[in-house]
């Protein structure tokens, strides 16, 4: 008697939830309100925040339901290749031989929104933002720069008091897109570098310590006097942490900030063939202004819709955050695309077939 | 309150009872027959796909998965050395720590404290089972290893003098195998605790009343009369934390540094393999990769049979010649 | 207690002062021991609450997510949906549990037993993100979408192996007296196993149940590949559903400060739901009648 009295309160208390998230979820009059979900995605977690602000605006505004998780960017990619999603997400992009392995045919690769890792470290008693070349942070990731008031780092620096400290490396444990941003930005500068560790989403690190998630490693350089560590450009500022100017392609030394970042994507654009499949990385990009650790992220979706009408939410979703989501970008730490490049890119939705054949 | 069957008394009825007693144990002896197959069934069903999975890599690869230290997954190399060194001493540490501090307050809860502070504190311990791994993670980073770091680890490297010892020398950076092994051991203390507790509060006072008559001190009742008694249910509730020391991957990555070297040190960092396998599953798309993870994968399968095969060598030589 | 006796004879006694001694050591090394125990998890309550209680509102249990900046939201689906999950998992895995505990008790040592408790040991090893891994193999990709079925069923495979192991030990210390006297008075051997022996072991296997519960309700990786998540409000069995592990998890690997108090007061949701899921289960199954004496 007393259980069947305490379901009947918690079923009570369930009703009236969801009496408040029907209120407070998007009121709509269209057939898509049955409470199912329109469209599902999965993949990276970096622009999470970002794609949760649009996927929620685009809801109040439209009505259609996207969920997104992120899972990472290779769970996104595997399972728009199983066909159990019906958009994937990545921070790097994919290989050819991914690509030949994806179930619904060939895949579409949409960049977004821009991305910047930064250099971060915690030294008490340096308040300007330390400068490094390439060179300088390929040596010391590789463990053979150990003190911060090394020449090579000093000689970049004059005027600033750097203690004579142990560098401790924090890398990331974790695959992820930005090891690979941060990777690829060192393989193309530094030969050295390309030779011994190469590029990837996860590679054998010469040094230092692996923390888990850009969270990781900011907590860990947070904590740790005499840390160095790269971390995506809204950790750094979230936590506070300083951020280092990098000599970029032009020779100027750059601090990283959304503008920057997104000039360097208009560097790279100027350079890009019109038929490009945007599969391209804009490390070092060149440009007096670029910043030179930067990099898209996609939305990967197949150039053959299944479902057409799944498939024109899709590209109307889409069109929607190529211009009108952009403007969300800034305030939450993502460079927006150049606008040409906005342009074009929607141009190219335009060739996904939503006849529904294959 | 169920009533006792009135014996049979009739001839019919009784035909009719045992007729029915047949069907019932019949259908019970099937149903929970059924039931603990679904176990083996299971791990068999798990252990096909995952040796399946891991085949590629194990015929790239051979042993030099076991035997060697150099993951790189950019040269296709996938030495998971350390990994296997990690896991077996960050559990082995836990339990270390963990098994003493469970079975003390399963012996306090079930001996020494008052009544109205047992609910309270039963729940208290059995609660840290619900904490989910990624907050043991982060608490692990932003609690314990500053803990670590700036107070347990120099006190006992230059305090206590252990760090003349190899497994306590070399710089205090926080992430390390101690910090696993202490996050570890929290995460298995509820199920040691709470399983030893109940067959602790269960062992009949008779045991206990004998033992003091015989002229016991409290002590040694409980180290002669009652632990004896609830010895298997204390392994059980053992074995259920080594078992989540072993596959816990979470909360150890974010504390263990994620290096992949083999060091004697507790205080250095190293590697787990199911901290490996969590970190690069999402991202990994490359075939060989993925094979590789599951290789990794499937030889913690086989050390978990391993330890727990051990486990129970030990305990049934323990337990030989003694009246349980 | 042999070993008591042995002594008694041997005439090799130690003092009792010393006896008394050690036992008074050893005693309040237990209750350092129960201090020692209870630390870790008021530690991390306190640092929950101080970090997330700022995120405790109505509107939290009320809302659903909402992107950063905007005020307000909350985890209301994620609490629905890992109860659903719990309910999922207890439906699958309490009754294998049990039914696999039983037949533990009653089998010992016969070799079937053996392996079944054996290999219930290594299962309970496995990590859970291979269970997640291979809960994705049979029940997602075959079903071509993600569904909270196929999680309850991931946790509820994590359920079975603590279950069994806990019923089992539980069982075992029934007193074999009251079996034999159930037997001895007509009883049929199935119902003295679920109406007498299970009956008086019931506390003792909820502990274990409730254990299980515990660890499943904070388990986040074989649910990313299963019951997926779901920013929305959804109850349906055959599409992704929330979880609180889940959105716990998103929230704290990410960079906000707002979003991270939400996740410590996720947490503490969770737990206390544990507890309140706990204390309930207990006074349901509180023995009217005591513990059994011989």
């Amino acid at each position: 008697m007393r259980a069947l009295k305490i379901a009947a309160l918690m079923m009570l208390a369930v009703a009236c939830a969801k009496e408040n998230a029907d209120q407070s979820a998007t009121s709509s009059s269209t057939a898509t309100s049955s409470g199912s979900v329109d469209l599902t995605g999965a993949g990276a977690t970096f622009p999470y925040p970002l794609y949760s602000k649009w996927f929620s605006l685009y809801a109040n505004r439209t009505g259609v339901k996207i969920n997104y998780q992120s899972i990472g960017s290779g769970g996104g990619i595997r399972q728009l290749s199983e066909e159990t999603v019906d958009f994937g997400a990545s921070d790097s992009p994919m290989s050819d031989e991914e690509m030949a392995k994806a179930k619904g045919g060939p895949i579409l690769h949409i960049p977004t929104v821009l991305g910047a890792d930064v250099i971060t470290y915690n030294l008490p008693g340096v308040t300007t933002p330390l400068k490094f070349t390439p060179q300088v942070i390929a040596e010391i990731f590789m463990g053979r720069i150990k003190k911060w008031n090394d020449t090579r780092l000093a000689s970049l620096n004059p005027g600033v008091a750097i203690p004579n400290q142990d560098i401790l490396v924090v890398h990331r444990s974790d695959g992820s897109g930005t090891t690979y941003i941060f990777t690829d930005y060192l393989s193309t500068a530094v030969p050295a570098w390309k030779a011994s560790v190469g590029k990837g989403k996860e590679v054998k690190w010469p040094a230092g310590l692996g923390a888990k998630g850009n969270e990781g490693v900011a907590g860990q350089v947070k904590q740790t006097p005499g840390s160095i560590g790269y971390v995506e450009l809204a950790y750094a500022k979230q936590n506070k942490l300083p951020v280092a100017a990098i000599r970029n392609k032009a020779g100027q030394f750059v601090v990283a900030s959304v503008p920057a970042v997104t000039a360097a994507a208009a560097g790279a654009a100027a350079a890009l063939p019109p038929n490009t499949d945007f599969r391209v990385s804009i490390v070092d990009a060149p440009g007096q202004d670029s910043y030179p650790i930067a990099s898209f992220t996609w939305i990967l979706v197949y150039q053959h819709q299944n479902d057409p009408v799944k498939g024109k939410k899709l590209v109307d979703f889409l069109n929607w955050a190529l211009t009108e989501g952009e403007k969300e970008a800034t305030p939450l730490d993502y460079a927006p695309l150049p606008s040409d490049m906005a342009s074009n890119v929607r141009a190219r939705l335009k060739t996904i077939d939503l006849s529904g054949t294959k | 309150m169920t009533a006792v069957p009135a014996p049979p008394i009739q001839k019919d009825r009784r035909r009719l009872r045992v007729h029915e007693t047949a069907i019932g144990d019949r259908i019970y002896e099937i149903v929970t027959t059924a039931c603990a197959l679904v176990v083996p069934a299971l791990v068999i069903a798990i252990a096909i796909a995952i040796f399946a999975a891991a085949w590629p890599a194990f015929a790239k690869l051979g042993l030099s998965i076991v035997t060697s230290s150099n993951w790189d997954v950019g040269s296709g190399q996938f030495g998971a050395a350390p990994a296997l060194y990690g896991t077996l001493v960050s559990s082995a540490v836990a339990l270390i720590i963990a098994t003493p501090l469970a079975i003390g307050v399963a012996i306090f809860l079930s001996e020494f404290s008052p009544l109205w502070l047992r609910q309270p504190i039963g729940f208290l311990v059995d609660l840290l089972a619900a904490v989910p791994s990624v907050v043991y993670g982060l608490w692990g980073i932003f609690v314990l290893l500053p803990m670590l770091r700036e107070h347990v680890m120099p006190f006992l490297r230059d305090r206590l003098h252990l760090g003349a010892t190899p497994f306590f020398s070399g710089p205090a950076y926080g992430p390390s195998m101690l910090a696993a092994g202490v996050v570890l051991a929290i995460m298995a203390l509820p199920y040691i605790s709470a399983v030893s507790r109940e067959v602790l509060m269960a062992v009949p006072r008779s045991q206990r009343e004998a033992a003091l008559a015989l002229g016991a001190t409290r002590w040694e009742m409980i180290r002669d009369a009652v632990i004896p008694y609830a010895k298997s249910g204390i392994i059980g509730g053992i074995m259920l934390g080594l078992g989540r020391a072993l596959g816990e991957t979470m909360a150890v990555t974010m504390v263990i540094g994620n290096r992949p070297e083999i060091s004697a040190s507790l205080f250095a960092p190293g590697y787990t393999m199911a901290s490996l396998i969590a970190n690069e599953f999402s991202e990994a798309t490359n075939d060989l990769h993925l094979s590789a993870l599951m290789a990794v994968g499937a030889i913690l399968f086989i050390i978990t049979l391993i330890v727990n095969a051990v486990a129970r060598w030990l305990v049934w030589q323990v337990s030989r010649g003694r009246v349980s | 207690m042999a070993r008591l006796a042995g002594l008694a004879g041997t005439g090799v006694v130690k003092t009792l002062r010393a006896r008394h001694s050690i036992s008074g050591v050893m005693i309040g090394l237990t209750y350092i021991a129960a201090v020692l125990a209870t630390l870790p998890l008021v530690l991390i309550l306190w640092h929950l609450l101080k970090k997330g209680a700022t995120s405790l509102s109505l509107e939290f249990f009320t809302n659903m997510p909402k992107p950063v900046g905007e005020a307000g939201g909350g985890m209301a689906n994620a609490i629905v949906g890992t109860l659903t999950l719990i309910g999922i998992a207890c439906v699958i895995g309490l009754p294998i549990g049990i039914g696999a505990g039983i037949y533990l008790a009653e089998k010992r040592i016969t070799p079937i037993a053996h392996s079944v408790r054996f290999l219930s040991d290594v299962l309970n090893g496995l990590p859970s993100i291979v269970m997640g891994i291979f809960a994705w193999e049979f029940l997602v990709r075959p079903a071509g979408h993600f569904s909270a079925l196929a999680g309850g069923a991931a946790l509820g495979a994590m359920m079975i192996p603590l279950v069994t192991r806990t019923s089992e030990e539980m069982l075992r210390v029934v007193p074999v007296s009251l079996r034999e006297a159930a037997l001895a008075l007509g009883y049929p051997r199935w119902r003295t196993s679920i109406s007498i022996v299970l009956r008086t072991a019931l506390a003792g296997i909820a502990t274990g149940a409730l254990v299980a519960v515990a660890r499943i309700a904070g388990e986040t990786a074989p649910l990313l590949f299963t019951a997926f998540g779901n920013q929305f409000w959804s109850t349906s069995l055959r599409e992704p559903i929330a979880a609180l592990p889940l959105q716990i998890f998103t929230y704290a690997i990410s960079p906000y400060d707002e979003w991270h108090a939400q996740a410590w007061a996720g947490a503490l949701v969770l737990i206390s739901m544990v507890l309140v899921i706990s204390v309930a289960a207990r006074f349901v199954t509180r023995s009217k009648f005591g513990a059994p004496v011989d």
